[in-house]
């Protein structure tokens, strides 16, 4: 009965999104007023729709339901009620149910939190999205029905993956949903100016912090998958430049490039024509990503069991969004642009250079992940592209990202003189030059050439955002009263400057922990003996033996290893190998000693032999926490820059357009 | 400088720098990709010689032996029309078995064994590689194929498609 509630629920949110799509855009551009105001209930009936559907399909999973097709193929009556739970999204169909969930929260967020926005522009972003929610409800009820019957309702459901079961992918898969259909607003936006042939500073005012929003959800989803793929595959790697993460990454690169733009386009005017593209890109990016992982037409760890009709119906889908965004592109862009001047060196210049840098990087990755498809296309062999090839070319342009990012901020906007730059920075400059010499020291880098180049790029980085910093701090009453002008500083408008600094230094921590993760981790595949023990990059592993552990849903083998540095005992891992009684699927849970400068990492392989022997695999990876670090001190950055008192969109229009930065003298705004 | 000379400096630069960017990842990518091949295209000496590939099949029942170190694995890869045995050192992805699908990446060796330094995991048990769903498609078309036990359901659908 409730399945069936769930489901015309779903039909029901069908229609309004219909309704949505086609009314509110309608009255705008005739100037019917009942019609446009219809947008805000439309969406919070919307949200409550696909609220109940999704409740439904909750309840089915916590009763454990298995008359309900998809309840029986990703739950277990066994299974821990909290990944009973976070079951509802483990597959195919509620993932998609929580992704239409997500469009329409942001749906409601817009039409709750815009009073401010013209009722014009309200009802069409409204629309836009009703649009993106019709295609996919359609998606859903054509090829994915997550309240499809199964007769004769079996005794026990097959159990959700294993790997699956962990608290890391329970809220990964949320976040990076929340990013994804995030986008769709900068996107809704996007379309909604291009429809009203009007793009100016208010309207990337008011689309900057929801696209900073996604942008945000889109760094943390990001960062737990590199960080759950680290600690529960047992593989010991944090990217692996597989099409899937290719997909998350791709909207993640246009998106911080969008990001950019926006702030190009709000401040100086410039660049609108551009930043639509942009917007429009990290929306189609997303619908990309998701084809490429429900259609299986690439090999990847992630692929779910595919059905060739879901892969035609999101690459019609995704033509129809691409396809049609661009051609209105084509058809109004020429008419909205028009922008602000700029010398060659000015902020301007260097935020372009940041976005083509970041869209070039784009490109690459679009066409390393691609590349198989387009080989088999044409008949040239069936391929898969290797990790190395991502790894030079993102080598290749990273250093130059680093290096830019260091000066941006520097940069005044529209004009700037070389000398005062080279004022500002030159200490920066030079610091940074001893830090290349001094870790280039055989003795620093044991002979990788990356290890000096990285650690002084991270030193550039943080320098040269110390020196801005600090010459804002001058420019605002001197260095004698920092603290003061520091905390008005975080007080007023200049949240959205500290929140770039933040996320820039995340930046910086980032390349520190990849540079010395890629070359100083290492890694062994062993046979241990209980008793017998190993020595590793300074560390002794000690293996005592392992043993069987029952769990709730699952029996394991649990060794047991003392790790000593020295003398020392620092720690004591229990690393386990898991068969799932459900699906008699093994699995393997790495056990960890974590550190801010080292990880020590054991993870089981299997038993050999009738001697309680194990083939184990033994890491040590430095630094690898600075990686994660970096990514949330990015997002950190990001909910700085949100707070930003001129992005309340709430309040009453009362609030007038940025005046601290307007005038474009400051060298120290975002 | 006029503003004019400005846009056509930086399109330029634009331009030379997409070029750069795409010689260099095309010659990159040559050195880096990994073809697929079936057993049966392996024993046929269709594959190479001297480069990294990829094998791709179904694990042969009871093919799995383990060498004298521990770490050594030896199994038989089948498309049902040949088989190529691979052997890899380390610890094999959680989802091997058996009768089951599996990706080999690695090099021929002059006596015939595929030695991988690669062998494909999986998140999803019953999701079937795309191009080992097609190699046993591809034999099945000969009469050759037949399904080899419920671990293989989802790839007999395809099969049967």
């Amino acid at each position: 009965m409730v399945p069936e509630l769930g489901h015309l629920a779903l039909i029901l949110a069908l229609l309004i999104a219909l309704v949505q799509a086609v009314f509110p855009l309608a009255g705008s551009l005739s100037g019917n007023r009942p019609w446009m105001a219809m947008a805000r209930p439309l969406a919070y009936g919307q949200l409550t729709m696909i609220a109940i559907a999704f409740a439904a399909l909750t309840q089915a999973f916590l009763t454990s339901d298995f008359s309900v097709l998809y309840v029986a193929e990703n739950s277990n009556s066994l299974l821990p009620t909290i990944y009973k739970f976070s079951a509802v999204w483990g597959g195919h169909e509620g993932s998609l149910l929580l992704w239409v969930l997500f469009m329409a929260c942001w749906g409601a967020a817009v039409a709750a939190l815009s009073r401010n926005l013209p009722l014009t522009v309200m009802s069409r972003v409204i629309s836009v999205q009703g649009m993106i929610t019709v295609g996919f409800l359609l998606f859903m009820l054509l090829t994915s029905n997550p309240f499809e019957r199964l007769f004769p309702v079996p005794q026990e459901g097959r159990d959700l993956n294993p790997l699956l079961q962990d608290p890391g992918l329970a809220i990964h898969p949320p976040m990076l949903y929340m990013g994804y259909v995030g986008f769709s607003v900068a996107f809704a936006f996007a379309l909604a100016a291009l429809i009203g042939g009007r793009l100016d500073a208010a309207w990337a005012r008011w689309s900057r912090p929801w696209t900073t929003v996604a942008w945000i959800f889109l760094t943390i989803g990001i960062m737990l998958g590199s960080w759950w793929s680290y600690y529960e595959l047992g593989w010991g790697g944090w990217w692996f430049w597989d099409p899937v993460e290719n997909a998350s990454l791709m909207p993640w690169l246009v998106g911080t490039a969008l990001i950019h733009s926006l702030a190009v386009t709000e401040k100086r005017g410039a660049f609108k024509s551009w930043t639509v593209l942009l917007a429009i890109c990290a929306f189609s990016l997303s619908l990309l990503g998701t084809f490429l992982v429900r259609s299986g037409v690439l090999t990847s760890v992630h692929a779910f069991a595919t059905d060739p009709a879901r892969g035609m119906f999101i690459l019609l889908f995704l033509c129809v969004v691409v396809g049609g965004s661009l051609a209105l592109y084509a058809w109004r862009a020429p008419e909205v642009s028009e922008g602000g001047r700029f010398d060659l060196l000015s902020r301007e210049t260097s935020l372009l250079a940041n976005n083509l840098l970041f869209v070039a990087f784009t490109v690459l990755v679009l066409f390393g992940t691609l590349a198989p498809l387009i080989y088999e296309a044409f008949d040239w062999g069936k391929i898969s592209v290797g990790f190395p090839w991502f790894n030079k070319m993102f080598l290749a342009l990273a250093p130059f990202m680093a290096i830019l990012l260091g000066v941006g901020p520097a940069v005044r906007w529209k004009h700037d003189e070389p000398m005062r730059l080279l004022r500002t920075l030159w200490w920066a400059l030079a610091l940074s030059i001893l830090v290349l010499v001094v870790s280039y020291l055989p003795a620093f880098s044991s002979g990788h050439l990356w290890v000096p180049v990285g650690l002084a790029l991270a030193a550039w980085l943080v320098l040269a955002h110390v020196a801005v910093v600090l010459e804002r701090l001058k420019n605002k009453g001197g260095l004698a009263r920092m603290g003061p002008a520091l905390l008005a500083d975080l007080r007023g408008g200049g949240r959205s400057f500290y929140g770039m600094v933040i996320a820039h230094l995340g930046v910086a921590v980032f390349v520190v922990g990849v540079t010395m993760v890629s070359n100083f981790q290492h890694e062994e595949d062993v046979r241990l003996s209980p008793n017998a023990s190993y020595e590793l990059a300074g560390y002794r592993f000690e293996f005592l033996g392992a043993e069987a552990v029952p769990g709730p849903n699952y029996m394991a083998q649990r060794g047991h290893f003392k790790v000593y540095r020295g003398d020392r005992q620092i720690a004591n891992l229990f690393p386990e190998k898991r068969a799932y009684l459900g699906g008699g699927m093994p699995m393997t849970e790495a056990a960890i000693d974590p550190g801010l400068f080292r990880d020590v990492y054991v993870s089981m392989g299997e038993a050999v032999g009738d001697k309680g022997d194990w083939a184990v695999r033994l890491y040590y990876k430095p630094f690898v926490r600075w990686i994660w670090l970096g990514a949330i001190l990015m997002a950190l950055g990001g909910v700085v820059t949100v707070s930003d008192p001129r992005y309340r969109m709430a309040r009453a229009p009362a609030r007038r357009p940025a005046t601290s930065s307007a005038g474009g003298t400051s060298a120290a705004t975002a | 400088m006029k503003a004019r000379h400005k846009r056509m400096i930086l399109v330029g630069v634009a331009i030379l720098g997409v070029g750069a960017a795409a010689s260099m990842a095309l010659s990159a990518l040559k050195s880096n990709i990994a073809y697929f091949f079936s057993p049966s295209q392996v024993l046929a000496g269709e594959s190479p010689k001297d480069a990294v590939f990829r094998v791709g099949g179904l694990v042969v029942d009871h093919s799995l032996k383990r060498q004298e170190d521990g770490l050594t694995v030896r199994f038989n890869v089948t498309d049902n029309a040949g088989t190529v045995p691979v052997s890899y050192t380390g610890i094999l992805p959680d989802l091997f078995g058996e009768g089951q699908g599996v990706v080999a990446k690695g090099r021929i060796g002059g006596d015939g064994v595929f030695y991988a330094d690669e062998v494909l995991a999986k998140h999803d048990e019953s999701y079937m590689p795309p191009e080992v769903a097609d190699t046993l498609k591809t034999a099945q078309a000969e009469n050759l194929v037949e399904s080899t036990g419920k671990s293989l359901a989802p790839a007999a659908q395809t099969v049967a498609q």
